[in-house]
């Protein structure tokens, strides 16, 4: 019986590490939303982001525009934007700490320092902090 | 075909302007580094040269699991072909540039044991001539044995030695380096039967007799650019993202365990001879690796660097400790994928068929 058991517990582990190793090789999630305008997790403004190379190269270090309207189109100047992301299928973050470093009127702020540095599912996200409040939204990128 | 081409030598960037070393790229420069570079006479008891470790004719390695200088390090001596592409240097990438990374293994105990007043010395003996063609005059430093990480008695003969004369030293100190990487960026990648395979099938071409692949490499490349999932973390020309991964190999008998790059962030950041350092020839806006480093991600701890798979078949032992022995003990770690010393490993276990094992290993072979 014990060793009915002591069987059953690998066979679950197997199972549960042949999962797991497919994380890494995994395909990205068929349905995902791969749109550059979007409205922020609380709707609070309109957001869409731009690279710099379009699409970016992987392993070079770049830039993106990210532009921040309210929901009628005006837009949101002076906001603090704060940029993190990752992968979700590896368990890792970006390889460098993007930051918006400039102005660029009408909404649009500069982001430097962006790196993929593999293919696959990227997310891309930004922390907005201007008048009308504080929200987030999460852009996906395939490499 | 895309993740195919991608890998091909042929794609590889044209070397980047290294803004921090406004002699990167300067012939004479780059003859001091080379006599420097093989030179015993910098090191605590002159037997150790940077090519102690860095054997030319070795592919700039020793094959060991560990650098043996004056004593043993702690880490795997890396290949030094085309690393001047890369953005982060040592296994853990505690420097940020070619040059600051060659002047620690100087003053370090277990490698040349050296002082940087003593390098400075040395060039004042042996390569004025040299040297002051390039950087300007060598000034003359009375003591030998000081350094600010040296023993007791060396950081004291460094206290004596004032501010002044600190700073003479620290510039030639940087110089050497300098000249070393300059030396160290003409070591370049050479194209392999893999590169030429490559071009062909790209091309729509038959590959030449010779370059053809067989079966088996052909299922090792397929493995490696799918199911295996190699090509994620190697990939590019170089076969490598040139970034940190925790990949949970085992801390070598004997040694404390690491915590990799999570603890050369501070390290990088503090270094005198960074890229926004006073030696640097920078300006800070240059300086965008440092100004855009990832600091506190979790996935960072225990992590070390993706070492290029090119000419890796031929130089055993593996991994930033030289952990494995041979490749087939490098696909058993990742088909395994055993829980991380510390951190969390992202691999998750491969199942491997005899065969597959044989293809990837026939593929790696193909770098070579």
């Amino acid at each position: 019986m014990k060793r009915w058991i002591a069987g059953l517990v690998v066979v679950a582990a197997l199972a549960a590490a042949a999962v797991f190793g497919m994380r890494m090789m995994a395909q990205p999630p068929e349905e995902l939303d791969l749109a550059r305008d979007k409205p922020s997790a609380n709707q609070l403004y309109r957001v869409s982001i731009q690279p710099e190379l379009d699409p970016p190269a992987i392993g070079t270090l770049h830039n993106w525009i990210v532009t921040v309207l309210l929901s009628d189109g005006e837009p949101v100047v002076d906001a603090k934007i704060s940029v993190a992301g990752g992968m979700p299928q590896h368990g890792h973050g970006l390889p460098t700490a993007p930051q918006v470093t400039k102005q660029l009127g009408e909404g649009r702020y500069l982001v430097e320092g962006v790196r993929f540095n593999m293919g696959g599912w990227w997310e891309l996200k930004f922390t907005i902090d201007a008048s009308a409040g504080s929200d987030n939204v999460t852009f996906n990128l395939t490499f | 075909m895309q993740a195919i081409a991608q890998l091909r030598l042929s794609q590889l960037a044209p070397l980047k302007p290294d803004p921090s070393n406004r002699f990167a790229d300067d012939p004479a420069a780059a003859a001091l580094g080379e006599a420097l570079f093989f030179d015993t006479r910098l090191s605590r008891d002159g037997t150790v040269a940077c090519a102690t470790c860095h054997l030319p004719d070795r592919q700039f390695q020793d094959d060991l699991p560990r650098g043996h200088g004056i004593g043993v390090s702690d880490r795997r001596t890396m290949p030094l072909a085309g690393v001047a592409h890369g953005q982060w240097f040592f296994w853990d990438g505690r420097s940020d540039s070619p040059w600051a990374q060659a002047l620690t293994p100087i003053e370090d105990p277990r490698e040349h044991g050296f002082t940087r007043a003593a390098v400075a010395a040395v060039i004042a003996e042996a390569y004025r001539e040299q040297y002051e063609a390039v950087f300007g005059p060598v000034p003359d430093v009375e003591v030998h044995g000081a350094s600010p990480l040296g023993n007791e008695e060396e950081q004291a003969a460094w206290k004596a030695l004032g501010p002044e004369e600190q700073e003479a030293v620290n510039i030639v100190f940087a110089n050497a380096g300098k000249a070393l990487a300059a030396f160290q960026r003409t070591i370049a990648h050479e194209e392999t039967r893999f590169d030429r395979y490559a071009e062909a099938i790209v091309s729509g071409r038959e590959p030449v007799a010779g370059d053809a692949f067989n079966s088996l490499e052909i299922e090792g490349l397929k493995l490696f650019i799918g199911k295996a999932g190699c090509i994620n973390c190697h990939n590019g020309p170089r076969f490598t993202d040139d970034f940190f991964h925790n990949t949970g190999v085992l801390t070598p008998e004997g040694l404390p365990v690491n915590r990799g790059r999570i603890d050369a962030i501070d390290e990088v950041l503090a270094d005198p001879f960074n890229c926004l350092g006073k030696y640097s020839d920078a300006s800070p806006d240059d300086c965008r690796e440092l100004r855009f480093i990832a600091r506190d991600d979790a996935a960072l701890v225990g992590a070390f660097k993706t070492p290029s798979l090119r000419g890796a078949a031929s130089r055993a032992p593996y991994m930033h400790a030289g952990q494995f022995s041979t490749l087939g003990e490098v696909i058993d770690h990742y088909s395994t994928a055993p829980a991380a010393p510390v951190g969390t490993s992202e691999i998750g276990p491969v199942a491997f068929t005899d065969r597959g094992r044989a293809a990837l290993i026939a593929f790696l072979k193909t770098l070579d």
